[in-house]
């Protein structure tokens, strides 16, 4: 810390200057921030601002930056300094914008701003510019594991772009189930009849491939490393190993259907009369193979009745079966419905369903369908009943409300059951129980990690992602899954997902190779660093990182895999013992800042609020409350955190013992339904901050004075509001105590 | 045999096929979706007048039940006002199929006698192209007493105030009862629906024979 040299640039442009004294903001960080140089510029986002700043950096020696601007969401190209340590007072956002402009609010609006250049110097000193992680790999070729369609799309579209692709599929042909389909849906206008399924092209376009390196009969023995450095043994056939350096990993492993017989009601195992929608395709491909007339199972007879049984042990509200709904069946329904229908329309061909569900262009294909005379009979089957060479289908017709509806004669049963997906080991499930059989799936990757042998699963054994705003990215840095594997998917939505994983693939190793992080922080230079020899070995770091980056040495040290690190900081944030940091993010940093806060005396009547917000929803959030507008109390004090994860309870403490009056932490929403960036994050968080009552108690505090709240990126109406609630609630509760000690 | 059992042998179990081949626009039946839009739209349908609503109508076709829908008063209950047509998002011209579906039955002599639109119709038919102008006079006596003398006596004394109120504005005239007012050329109308008689006859004839 000897060598450094901070600066604290204050903005009077955009308002700044007229609603604040930035004379006072510049002596503020002088004589508070103890900074070595403090300026103001009328507009330092502008040209001519940037190269006063930069010219002080060259000239002056400056190596610690302190923006007070806008907030540090906003003009991140301008203030764009790589070799320092850069912090920012949010004056604009944070300050003038969500405060009135009259002359009553100017002192406690001029007091913010000024806590505001406090808080930004003391955590620019506690600083250092990241450097990047150097424990970095340069392997540029992607592992796809799975040759079905979604697999053999991941390796061609990654070949195209220029990369090198390892193969591996564990049956002895490509196609997967594809390949095993007579037609498919049609992805073109007029979308009225099926289609070659295209497989043969994918698998001629895999084979032509010079940059796809093809391993046929053959698994994933182990997978070792981290993106960018992987090491990876193929177990073939033969079993002979092959090692293989990878920098990225795209996980297509597919689904298998679910069973039929375990719908015995159905008819499932019953009778060779009743088939589920792969049996029907082969019904269908031995027929091409002859006269094209597809015959009963049984005796062979040409079918002349066919009924198609929709959500087949799928959408079961009991949990007996799949809970959801697989929603490529009914298309495929529709499909086959049609091979009868083409080859002979006297054939009666009847689908039953509850909710006919047809996504992409279903629509047309269903109106197809209804004109070639498919019937569609919105109803729920009860039971399928074979006899003989026929079979009945009992069903309650839900439109007419007749309980004893049925279809007599049927010739042929299609079980329309769904998609379960091949997902490996669910590394989070409970042990079975005493005399319980445990059957143990067989693991797909063979992650040679801590926290398991596979990528973790969220529900119904889908692995886990970020749904909706990166939902390729697993809870494993580098390894992405797509297609069925992922959520239940027709082709082709298993083709998109099969390119947006491969991209983000071949963008997770390039990251690897710069030592930067892969998403949300993606481009971050700055990584985990651990004091071991403070190190206690109570493993929670390596048990609670979302993302499964810290193995344990032989030792039983934590060992960080800086590259399959998110930069999250939920090891910072478990860590008792707070040996854990990065260079810009630290216990340090956010500590510094709650106390370089002016707590001014219990008499004042001025509380202080301190707001621990989530930067990826929370914060921004709060940024356009301010662009809209929207006032809030000028008592609070805004911190922005990597992720509730990251917060460790030695902030709320130190707070708390200050004399702050609340502490709000506002993170994402947790659970199931969960909208955290880091998954598991604000989860852990929350879980961490259950626990903080005890604290409250041996300090003799209230308990409304911590308050853990949940703030999306849309809230930017009801946090002002929420802000303002609380600071009513902590009126009434009266000042802290610890005011002036 | 009659009409109706002739075609239900013809047709054996598929009343769908029937439908489609007989009844006008009847080849839409099977484009329904079951959205339910029609039901919903249908504004004589706010007081639970249609015992099955249109897509109701196009399910039991579809799964055979041809007495229950060739018989069910409901079709009959539509006053062409071609809401559903507008709103049916398969584009079935829904009206259309009901008054086929309704003429078919009739056609078939299984249509409910005395079924309130079905009756009028065709008392407004009669009425009207009897002397080619509508007595409305005779037209709605023909209605009232249509459940016979008491009752026709019970729905005249009902509506007395109304007729009186009509007499007063010369909008209704007594002596309409006797004979009434005619068209001028009376037979020229009467030989042009007898052509038109003949020509749907052979038609349909053609058609039930297949």
């Amino acid at each position: 810390m000897a060598d450094i040299k901070v600066a604290a640039y204050i903005c009077k442009g955009c308002g700044l200057g007229e609603r604040l004294d930035t004379d006072t903001l510049v002596k503020i960080a002088q004589k508070d921030g103890k900074v070595q140089l403090a300026k103001s510029h009328d507009f330092l986002c502008n040209a001519d601002g940037v190269a006063m700043i930069k010219n002080d950096i060259a000239n002056e020696g400056v190596t610690h930056i302190m923006i007070g601007a806008c907030s540090r969401r906003a003009k991140t190209e301008a203030f764009f300094f790589p070799e320092n340590a850069v912090a920012r007072a949010n004056l604009r956002e944070g300050v003038i914008w969500i405060r009135p402009d009259t002359e009553e609010a100017r002192e406690t609006t001029q007091d913010m701003a000024e806590d505001y250049v406090r808080m930004g110097c003391a955590e620019v000193k506690a600083m250092t510019a990241p450097g990047g992680n150097p424990n970095t790999g340069s392997s540029k070729t992607l592992l796809v594991v799975g040759g079905g369609v979604t697999g053999m799309t991941a390796a061609i579209e990654a070949s195209k772009t220029g990369y090198q692709v390892v193969l591996v599929e564990k049956t002895g042909t490509l196609g997967g189930w594809a390949g095993k389909l007579y037609k498919r849906m049609p992805v073109h206008e007029p979308y009225k009849t099926p289609v070659d399924p295209g497989v043969a092209d994918l698998v001629s376009q895999v084979m032509g491939d010079s940059n796809i390196k093809l391993y046929l009969n053959a698994t994933v023995a182990k997978t070792d490393g981290a993106p960018g450095r992987f090491v990876v043994e193929i177990a073939t056939e033969s079993g002979a190993t092959h090692t293989e350096d990878i920098g990225a990993i795209v996980q297509a492993s597919g689904f298998t259907l679910y069973d039929m017989n375990k719908l015995p009601e159905l008819g499932g195992g019953k009778s060779t009369n009743v088939v589920d929608q792969a049996g029907l395709e082969a019904l269908a491909l031995e027929a091409a193979g002859k006269d094209g007339v597809i015959r009963r199972p049984s005796d062979g007879q040409p079918v002349k009745s066919v009924v198609f049984v929709q959500c087949a042990g799928q959408c079961d509200p009991t949990g007996k079966h799949l809970a959801y709904c697989s929603g490529f069946c009914c298309n495929t329904s529709i499909k086959q419905a049609m091979y009868f229908k083409d080859a002979n329309p006297s054939i009666d061909t009847t689908v039953i369903y509850t909710d006919l569900r047809t996504p992409g262009n279903g629509e047309d294909f269903y109106r197809s369908a209804q004109e070639k005379g498919v019937v569609f009979t919105k109803g729920k089957v009860a039971e399928v009943v074979p006899s003989g060479a026929t079979s009945t289908v009992k069903f309650h017709d839900l439109i007419l409300d007749d309980t004893n509806a049925a279809m007599l004669d049927v010739d042929l049963v299609v079980l329309a059951t769904g998609q379960v997906p091949n997902s490996g080991v669910d590394i989070f499930a409970a042990p079975a129980a005493e005399g319980e059989v445990e059957v143990k799936p067989i693991s797909i990757l063979n992650l040679n990690y801590r926290q398991g042998s596979d990528v973790p699963q969220l529900k119904q054994g889908f692995t886990d992602s970020h749904f909706i705003c990166f939902p390729y990215e697993t809870r494993r840095t580098g390894i992405y899954t797509a297609g069925p594997v992922r959520r239940p998917m027709d082709m082709v939505q298993a083709r998109e997902d099969a390119t947006g994983a491969a991209l983000k693939a071949i963008q997770a190793l390039e990251n690897a190779e710069l030592g930067r992080a892969a998403h949300p922080r993606s481009g971050d230079l700055s990584f985990p660093k651990v004091r071991l020899e403070g190190c206690t070995q109570c493993k929670r770091c390596t048990v609670e990182c979302p993302f499964g980056a810290i193995d344990e040495d032989e030792k039983r040290f934590p060992l960080f895999n800086e590259s399959r690190c998110r930069r999250c900081g939920t090891c910072m944030g478990a860590c008792p013992v707070r040996v854990i940091s990065f260079e810009n993010y630290s216990v340090n940093t956010v500590g510094a800042q709650i106390k370089a806060v002016d707590i001014p005396d219990e008499f004042s009547e001025k509380p202080r609020i301190l707001i621990l917000a989530c930067e990826n929803d929370a914060y921004p959030a709060l940024d356009m409350a301010g662009m809209n507008r929207n006032e809030y109390s000028a008592f609070v004090r805004i911190i922005p955190i990597r992720c509730l994860g990251s917060v460790n309870t030695i902030w709320v403490t130190d707070a708390l013992n200050a004399g702050y009056d609340g502490v709000m932490m506002m993170g994402c929403k947790s659970g199931d339904e969960y909208q955290c960036h880091f998954v598991k994050g604000s989860e852990l968080g929350r879980v961490r901050m259950s626990k903080i009552d005890d604290t409250l108690k041996t300090l003799n505090l209230e308990s409304e004075r911590v308050r853990d709240l949940e703030v999306a990126i849309t809230d930017i109406k009801r946090v002002p509001e929420m802000i303002n609630k609380y600071a009513e609630e902590l009126v009434a509760i009266g000042p802290s105590p610890f005011k002036g000690f | 045999m009659s009409a109706n059992t002739a075609m239900a042998d013809k047709y054996r179990n598929n009343f769908l096929k029937e439908i489609e081949e007989q009844v006008e626009m009847g080849d839409w039946v099977k484009m329904c979706m079951q959205c339910g839009v029609c039901s919903g739209s249908c504004p004589t349908n706010f007081q639970s007048a249609w015992e099955h609503p249109p897509q109701e109508l196009f399910m039991m076709i579809r799964a055979g039940k041809r007495e229950e829908v060739l018989t069910t008063t409901s079709m009959w209950n539509c006053t062409s006002c071609y809401n559903c047509i507008v709103r049916c998002p398969r584009k079935l011209p829904i009206t259309h199929i009901m008054h086929g579906i309704a003429e078919y039955a009739h056609r078939l002599g299984v249509a409910p006698k005395m079924q309130p639109t079905r009756f009028f119709s065709g008392l407004f038919w009669k009425n009207a192209t009897k002397t080619g102008r509508v007595n409305e006079l005779k037209l709605s006596m023909g209605l009232y007493f249509k459940d016979g003398l008491v009752q026709g006596i019970k729905n005249g004394m009902a509506m007395q105030a109304v007729a009186l109120g009509l007499v007063k504005a010369k909008r209704l005239n007594v002596m309409e009862l006797f004979g009434g007012h005619k068209c001028k050329d009376q037979k020229g109308i009467q030989s042009m629906l007898k052509k038109a008689y003949e020509i749907e006859r052979s038609r349909k004839a053609a058609r039930m024979a297949g």
